[in-house]
Parts: C-alpha cells; sequence; structure tokens
C-alpha cells in the first residue's frame, strides 16, 4: 500500500517536472534560458519517472514474477544513459550557439568574445613549436 | 488486457502535451539552436516515455530500444553540434 502511494508521488513529481521544462521551452527570451529549462528540467523529472519504473519492477519482482528484476535492472541503464548523455549534449550545444554568434536577450557586452582567436593563436604556436622541434630532432 | 484509463495512460497524455509544446519551439524558432534544443527536449521525453510503456505493458523490449535510442541521439546531438559551430570533422 505504502509502496503504491511512493510510486504514485514519483510519477506525479517527475510529470510536473516535465511539463513544467514545456512551458519553459515556449516562454523563455532566449536560446540559453531555454537550454537551462529544456535540459536541467528533463533531466530531473526523467530521473523521478524512471525511479517510479525501478520501484514496479522491484515491486513486481517481490510478488514473485521474475520479469520485473529484469525490467528494473535495464531501466537503471536507461537511466544511467540519460544522466550521463543529456548534460554533455547541452554544454555542446551552448557552445556550438555561442560560436555561431547568437547573443542573449538583452545583452550589450560579451566577455567571452575573445576567447576562439586566443585558441586558434595558441593552436597556430603549438603546431609550429612541434614542427621545430622535429626538425632539430632529425 | 489492461484496464483503459490506467496512471500509465495519463502520464504518457501529459508527455505528449509536452513533446507537443516542443514542436512548437521547433516550429517557431527564430534561430538554428533554438531548434536543435527542442529536437533534443523530444528526444529525452520519447526515452522516458519509453521507458513507461514497457512498464505498462509489462515488456523488456522497449526498455532496450530506450537505451539505443539514448546512445543515438546523443550522437546525433553531438554532430548537430559540431556542425554548427562550424569546426572541422
Amino acid at each position: 500500500m505504502i509502496f503504491d502511494i511512493i510510486i504514485y508521488i514519483f510519477l506525479g513529481i517527475g510529470v510536473f517536472f516535465n511539463v513544467l521544462a514545456g512551458v519553459g521551452l515556449l516562454r523563455f527570451p532566449d536560446v540559453y534560458t531555454r537550454l537551462h529549462a529544456g535540459t536541467k528540467c528533463t533531466t530531473f523529472g526523467s530521473i523521478f519517472l524512471i525511479g517510479s519504473v525501478i520501484l514496479i519492477g522491484l515491486k513486481m519482482w517481490w510478488d514473485g514474477n521474475v520479469n520485473g528484476s529484469v525490467l528494473s535492472i535495464h531501466s537503471i541503464f536507461a537511466l544511467i544513459a540519460i544522466l550521463l548523455t543529456n548534460p554533455v549534449g547541452a554544454h555542446a550545444i551552448a557552445r556550438a550557439a555561442h560560436r555561431s554568434g547568437v547573443m542573449p536577450a538583452k545583452a550589450v557586452v560579451d566577455d567571452l568574445k575573445e576567447k576562439p582567436v586566443k585558441k586558434s593563436v595558441r593552436r597556430k604556436t603549438s603546431t609550429k613549436t612541434t614542427i621545430n622541434k622535429e626538425v632539430g630532432g632529425q | 488486457m489492461i484496464e483503459f484509463f490506467n496512471q500509465y495512460l495519463i502520464v504518457l497524455i501529459a508527455l505528449l502535451l509536452c513533446i507537443i509544446m516542443s514542436i512548437l519551439r521547433v516550429v517557431f524558432g527564430p534561430t538554428i539552436p533554438d531548434r536543435v534544443v527542442g529536437i533534443d527536449t523530444i528526444n529525452t521525453i520519447v526515452i522516458v516515455g519509453m521507458v513507461i510503456f514497457g512498464a505498462a505493458y509489462e515488456e523488456v523490449i522497449y526498455i532496450d530500444v530506450a537505451i539505443v535510442y539514448a546512445l543515438l541521439s546523443f550522437v546525433s546531438t553531438l554532430f548537430i553540434a559540431k556542425y554548427l559551430e562550424g569546426g572541422e570533422f
């Protein structure tokens, strides 16, 4: 009985945060804030939804169904896949948006503007030094 | 045969509502990274929906499909980001 109540509470929390992610994705004014809403809220909601599925599998296993343990373990692997891949994808999208010149809403000064130039200069100098080292070594 | 109006159907309808809001962002997005953000959100919600679908029908094969879908959508998101960045592959 208490197990069912915990499962329903987890389902409610997960659905609430996923719908919140959709509303934030519609209402925010900017790429970065939309990314903030659409990634963090979805990750948090999916933790609770897949956690409820894990509890459902454990309850099936407790009731004597062997299929429930397989359901629970595979759900844990799906949760690990989401937790590993979702922040990395969000970081890649944010870096690509900044490099392609999308500014935040109502932004005047961009503090990170000089970073790609420095990186390209550093890369050029590093290749030159490696070439010189190779020539000197020969 | 499971009964029609159970808790899984309500959860999946709410997730479908969220997918529809993300599709609106994909259609009306002003810039290209907005559309990519919408696609990424749709991918995560589809993974969660597949897991809940597997729990509703007590089938494990849907959850295996969800794991493979998660890894493939991660690779596709990284490639789209690399293309937007204008870097070399």
